[in-house]
């Protein structure tokens, strides 16, 4: 008697559990489990939007691997991942620790300013930036030209282009990036660095013997967002310079919308999303790997 | 150094990069009262000379933008309401029902921060499509509900309630459900009120569901609207710095009001379980 009770009650338990996380599961296998599924679908298909999709085997993924557009474009967002997220990274890693220090002076002004740019949309972070590098009329060539170093092609040089993507990408991901820091450094005990005080270390000797190796986890996150985030730009660079000068600039993401909905490739644009699927995969099981290492 | 003078180093550091960092927004914030044709003549000057709003007038009456305020309003803040309810059940029941079905449930969910919808963009506008959301703000609405953030939070807290406090509810007779929304909801406060907070400012700045989804300059939200000008042949800089300071000024209220919730918020503990 009891044991069918006790079963009742499990069973009953479970319908409970099935109800709460029904709304999440049906816009799980709506928006995440059917795209992917159809996406891999299409790309073994010459899908254009309209009428039957034709099975091509693996003809689309051929094509790929030949594509030098595609090659481009995958390896300038490697190129700006590789770039932007060491770079965002340590700007990120050196504010928050000026942030927590006691030593500097109007921290907590100091922290809404760094936190600003979390509150603007990436189009409009691509705007701010646009307007200050523009080639013929921004206030950084105005300046360098002011100064007698003659302007620069902002907009018209592939790499410096690239450089100002960075910059505005740096600029706008270093508040969130910032708010795990500075929450993962005020919960380091300050025995820890009462004791390396005592024993004569500077500030920066414990930051960097103690505060940073403490900081690993946090690190290991704020790496892999960025990563992933980096691998997936493509708002900012829209309001930015459209991928430009030329397609130079055009990330991986973008690449995939302008084939996938300017020229309706459907079936070739999934094939390409697929190939980015496994590559964000890869990235992640690496940096899981790296990080599971460390702690043992 | 003597330890008085210990803080000029990390003070100036901090300050210069501040400056650094709060420029772009100010020269823009400056750029945006001056004249159209002021915005281009050299010697370029950090204040404007005559002060004007025209560039946000135009925005504002010409281009529309109240609709689009309208509807970045509408797309945010049901959107928010959907999230954090739908956030709530799926964090309760990850954190207090344990099966192997619930575990496996939570792997999936962990897997979309891998999968982001800018991956399958093609693929999941055919969904779309077949949903019959095209073209309409329920589209930009419904899919961007789950986030896994969100869950991740509740979870995280809902864990960290002890289950006696379930148990005693429920030798008193309270069923599941009132045990949720009564009990659970209401000590869960805190992460409702940083989700919340949270979910408006992605809503508010999200460019790649309304691309996908709208195809009607009426449903345009904020982001299109500004990315169309910004993508004409001729960009208005005029219009663009008003229009683009305009769509700022909700976030900036938001931030005003719960600084300290957003400051505090310790996003680490939802996002890394």
């Amino acid at each position: 008697m009891a044991v069918t009770t006790a079963r009742k009650e499990r069973r009953r338990r479970g319908l409970v559990a099935a109800t709460f996380l029904l709304p999440a599961f049906v816009l799980f296998v709506l928006f995440f489990v059917a795209p992917a599924g159809l996406g891999l679908a299409y790309s073994f298909t010459d899908y254009r939007g309209y009428g039957t999709p034709e099975f091509v085997g693996v003809g689309n993924y051929t094509s790929l691997f030949a594509d030098s557009d595609f090659y481009r474009s995958l390896w300038r967002t490697f190129l700006y991942t590789a770039v932007s997220v060491p770079f965002g990274y340590f700007l990120t890693l050196i504010i928050s620790a000026l942030l927590v220090s006691r030593e500097t002076k109007g921290a907590a002004l100091a922290q809404v300013v760094f936190f600003f740019p979390w509150l603007i949309s990436p189009i409009v972070t691509g705007v701010v930036w646009r307007w200050m590098f523009g080639e013929n009329f921004g206030l950084i060539n105005y300046l360098l030209s002011s100064l007698g170093m003659g302007s620069l092609k902002w907009a018209s040089d592939p790499n410096l282009a690239l450089i100002v993507v960075i910059l505005a990408g740096s600029w706008g991901g270093t508040a969130f990036s910032m708010l795990l820091f500075m929450a993962a450094m005020r919960n380091i005990p300050s025995s820890y660095l009462e004791a390396a005080s005592l024993d004569g270390a500077g500030s920066l000797t414990r930051f960097v013997r103690i505060v940073w190796p403490l900081l690993r986890p946090t690190s290991f996150l704020v790496i892999l967002l960025g990563t992933i985030g980096a691998m997936k730009e493509f708002a900012m660079i829209q309001s930015l310079n459209g991928g430009g000068p030329g397609t130079s600039n055009v990330l991986i993401v973008q690449y995939i919308y302008k084939t996938g909905f300017e020229q309706s490739k459907i079936g070739y644009a999934s094939a390409a999303s697929m190939i980015l699927m496994v590559i964000l995969l890869v990235i992640a099981l690496i940096q899981t790997r790296f990080d599971r290492s460390d702690l043992s | 150094m003597t330890r008085s003078l210990r803080w000029i180093a990390p003070t100036t550091v901090t300050w210069v990069l501040g400056v650094l960092f709060l420029f772009p927004v100010l020269w823009f914030l400056l750029s945006s009262f001056k004249p159209g044709g002021e915005l281009f003549t050299w010697p370029l000057r950090l204040f404007p000379e005559d002060w004007t709003v025209s560039g946000y007038i135009t925005a504002w009456e010409r281009y529309d933008f109240q609709q689009y305020f309208l509807n970045t309003a509408i797309v945010a803040v049901v959107t928010t309401v959907l999230t954090v309810f739908v956030s709530a059940c799926t964090g309760f029941a990850l954190a207090k029902y344990r099966s192997r079905w619930v575990q496996a449930f939570f792997l999936c969910l962990l897997a979309t921060t891998m999968l982001p919808t800018e991956v399958i963009m093609p693929s999941t506008f055919s969904v779309i499509l077949g949903l019959g959301l095209y073209n309409s703000l329920a589209g930009i609405i419904v899919p961007s509900i789950i986030t896994a953030t969100g869950i991740f939070m509740f979870r995280q807290f809902f864990s960290t309630v002890p289950d006696e406090l379930l148990e005693a509810a429920r030798i008193d007779g309270a069923g599941e459900f009132r045990i949720f929304f009564r009990l659970m909801l209401p000590i869960a406060r805190p992460i409702i009120a940083v989700l919340a907070i949270f979910s408006f400012q992605w809503r508010w700045n999200d460019y790649i569901w309304p691309l996908l989804v709208l195809n009607d300059p009426d449903k345009y939200t904020l982001q299109l609207a500004l990315r169309s000008i910004v993508g004409a042949e001729n960009i208005d800089w005029s219009v663009l710095l008003g229009a683009s300071v305009i769509s700022l000024i909700p976030m900036v209220l938001l931030f005003l009001v719960f600084r300290r919730q957003i400051m505090n918020s310790d996003i680490n503990s939802g996002l890394k379980d």
